[in-house]
């Protein structure tokens, strides 16, 4: 079989619930960050799958764009992530998820 | 390149994709985890070099693997719990079980729906490899009419918020 769209979305499906997995289990804030990361990655394999495979003329490439966005936004928000996290762990000198509950009624 | 070279290229590449990112998740060392996540990265942007996107994938290298992998690894030194290791909470039974549900979900759409009938004749038209998509995607980002002025400015704007609130956040108040 040809290698067509179905192998890269069920790549990208797979990879997302990795991603997914990881963020909800993990106890440690940085790998929460980190599995987040490989969900918006693969949310980008995705949109380049369809901008290759659903829009073959190669002057639009409207999907590419978008990935180039979400990839503008993921390192924002890895920026500012990163920076709570810091924040969060100098103040209680933990990572912990679980930990981070100041706001727990 | 012939086309069965691309087919065995992404078949790697999605074995190293896939085994990295488990690897990000399974593994008890959040510092081994980082280093395999970048791998991961790299793997995204040989995938990118599949689907013809030269653009992206050089993005994905300067952006992914460099600048958010360097942040990533200068985080965990700098909260380093290494008798905490990188534990899963007591949750993780009901996430996985999402995640799965998820999975099979997306899968089960993908198969189930008809792709040929959105691309005319099924037909994918033939690209040359070495074709450059920048100035392609600078033309679809500019234009005139349907482009994305707006939001790349919008872009612009959240990257400066995020660069000065990073600053603001980590900035001890007045002590040095």
């Amino acid at each position: 079989m040809s290698l067509g769209l179905e192998h890269y979305l069920i790549l990208s499906a797979i990879l997302f619930s990795i991603g997914l997995y990881g963020a909800l289990a993990k106890r440690n804030a940085v790998a929460v960050l980190m599995c987040i990361e490989i969900m918006l990655n693969a949310v980008n394999i995705a949109m380049v799958a369809f901008s290759r495979y659903l829009v073959p003329d190669v002057v639009v490439l409207t999907g590419q764009v978008f990935a180039i966005f979400i990839m503008t936004v993921a390192a924002a928000e890895a920026a500012v992530g990163l920076a709570i996290i810091i924040t969060i762990y100098r103040n209680r000198r933990t990572v912990d998820v679980e930990q981070a509950d100041l706001m727990q009624g | 390149m012939p086309k069965n070279m691309i087919d065995l290229a992404f078949w790697i590449i999605a074995i190293v994709v896939v085994s990295s990112a488990l690897a990000v998740v399974l593994l008890r060392n959040v510092f081994r985890a980082a280093l395999l996540l970048i791998a991961c990265f790299f793997g995204v942007a040989a995938l990118y070099i599949t689907l013809n996107a030269d653009f992206l994938a050089a993005v994905q290298v300067l952006v992914y693997a460099g600048a958010i992998g360097i942040l990533l690894l200068f985080a965990i030194m700098l909260t380093r719990d290494l008798h905490r290791g990188n534990p899963f909470h007591k949750l993780h039974i009901p996430a996985l079980a999402l995640s799965l549900l998820l999975l099979v979900t997306i899968i089960g759409v993908v198969l189930g729906t008809d792709w040929t009938t959105v691309t005319e004749a099924g037909q994918i038209a033939e690209m040359p490899l070495d074709e450059p998509t920048t100035s392609h995607i600078a033309t679809v980002l500019f234009d005139r009419d349907n482009g994305f002025v707006l939001p790349f400015e919008i872009a612009s704007v959240l990257l400066l918020a995020a660069l000065i609130g990073a600053v603001v956040l980590v900035r001890r108040d007045g002590k040095d």
